[in-house]
């Protein structure tokens, strides 16, 4: 136990910070994966054949790519074009982007493809007759969108982004690999020192139970708020 | 873009795309049978192998597969009576280590799959076949088994995609898979955005067979 004391002696302040680090990219990470959606959903159910391509392609190559080769694209990409625009401006020493920064994209972008096709599920799912009345109701097209589709659209979505969800904190992990200090770091880091891996990663296993399990019963709650009336 | 590197790296990504659907032949061939384990002691009525069984695919679902190879990799190395049995031999390989790890994931979700195609089965199939006199064991293997196969098809193929994207995590304990060459030829050259468009369309075309093998076998066991 001494070794999760908190202070000097043991892990238990560092790895507290590391797993608000945690929670703190995957919100980030999730957040940006709805900006995502938010562009590619309208894509998807665009009637322009182009448009159809982009997002399908988006979501095509996300979904069929290994998380951990697009951090590396990231990683390794994204300094290299950081640094290119800066040799424009002449600037060329070394730079290093924050790995929040990347890792929060890196993960925002494999979010958000499964977020867009959530979305475009739950949109497709709604009853057909449901814009008709909008229409007949003479709303317009922001009243028409905030006050009957996308509360229509959430109730449906919600059970399956809390499973985007599930998928992004457990994504998160894979960021280790930049050396952003979050749950799967410390533990490295820790396990490294003390020379207690068993000990370190059983520790980090818990904790991202302990995540999900906490994250599943707020969603829960959610889910019970926007089903009201069915 | 830097043509001739793409070209130069494709053999050597292809070579390591084989190691890549050995990972994932093996550790889906193993997972299948953990799975299907798994999903029978779900539907056992007894409670605690019930929770038991419960329990293994909750935590397996709900920790990163990153974890599960680290705790065996790494973890179970330290265990110096581990060190000491026939185990050993095995533990201390880390392809082996990493099989062991992706098929208890995929055991956990397969088991997960299968139990939801048990569940779904209508009871009047069962029933039918008792009113026929056949034994319980063989409704068992020649009725129910073969439709939970159909019935769990389409979410087991989306199963097989993750966990072959699953298998990229192996490059993380020293296996030169398909994303541990992409990784190092990334990391000498530092033209990650070629190498990423080779590697990545390796994996993409791995996904359009398995999506099209999975497709095909729909089409052939479905009930109309």
């Amino acid at each position: 136990m001494e070794l999760l004391a908190f202070g000097d002696t043991g892990w238990g302040d560092e790895l507290f910070y590391a797993t608000l680090m945690t929670i703190a990219v995957s919100i980030t990470a999730m957040f940006i994966g709805f900006l995502f959606a938010l562009i590619f959903t309208p894509l998807k159910l665009s009637k322009n054949k182009f448009l159809n391509f982009i997002a399908n392609s988006y979501t095509t190559i996300i979904r069929g790519v290994p998380e951990l080769l697009v951090i590396y694209l990231f990683f390794f990409g994204g300094t290299g074009a950081v640094m290119f625009v800066a040799s424009i401006f002449g600037y060329n020493e070394y730079i290093e982007i924050n790995a929040f920064i990347t890792g929060a994209f890196a993960i925002g972008i494999i979010s958000g493809a499964y977020s867009t096709e959530v979305f475009r599920g739950a949109i497709q799912s709604i009853d057909k007759g449901q814009f008709e009345a909008a229409n007949v109701l003479g709303l317009n097209k922001f009243g028409k969108f905030f006050k009957i589709i996308l509360p229509q659209t959430l109730r449906l979505a919600i059970p399956n982004l809390s499973n985007v969800w599930q998928i992004t904190l457990k994504d998160t992990s894979l960021i280790s690999v930049t050396g952003l200090v979050e749950i799967m770091r410390q533990s490295y880091i820790a396990a490294g020192s003390t020379r207690d891996p068993l000990f370190f990663y059983s520790f980090a296993a818990v904790l991202y139970l302990l995540l999900t399990f906490v994250s599943m019963k707020l969603i829960n709650r959610l889910e019970v708020k926007y089903s009201r009336g069915y | 873009m830097d043509l001739e590197l793409m070209i130069n790296s494709l053999p050597k990504l292809l070579n390591a795309a084989v190691i890549t659907l050995k990972l994932l032949s093996v550790s889906l061939i193993i997972g299948l049978f953990i799975g299907l384990f798994f999903a029978i002691l779900r539907l056992n009525k007894n409670i605690f192998i019930n929770r038991f069984a419960y329990g293994y695919s909750y935590v397996f679902r709900g920790t990163p597969l990153l974890v599960q190879i680290f705790i065996i990799y790494f973890g179970l190395g330290q265990i110096e009576y581990l060190r000491s049995t026939v185990l050993w031999v095995i533990l201390k390989e880390p392809y082996w280590c990493a099989i062991i790890a992706f098929a208890l994931n995929t055991g956990a979700y397969t088991s997960e799959i299968l139990r939801s195609a048990f569940q779904t089965i209508k009871p009047g199939i069962i029933e039918a076949g008792k009113s026929l006199g056949i034994s319980n064991k063989v409704i068992f293997y020649k009725i129910q088994i073969p439709i939970a196969i159909r019935q769990s098809l389409p979410a087991y193929g989306n199963e097989i995609i993750l966990m072959m994207k699953g298998t990229s995590l192996a490059s993380t304990v020293t296996i030169m898979d398909l994303t541990g060459v992409a990784k190092y030829i990334i990391s000498t050259t530092f033209k990650p955005i070629e190498v990423f468009i080779v590697a990545g369309g390796i994996y993409l075309f791995m996904t359009f067979i398995i999506h099209n093998v999975i497709k095909f076998l729909e089409k052939k066991y479905s009930f109309n």
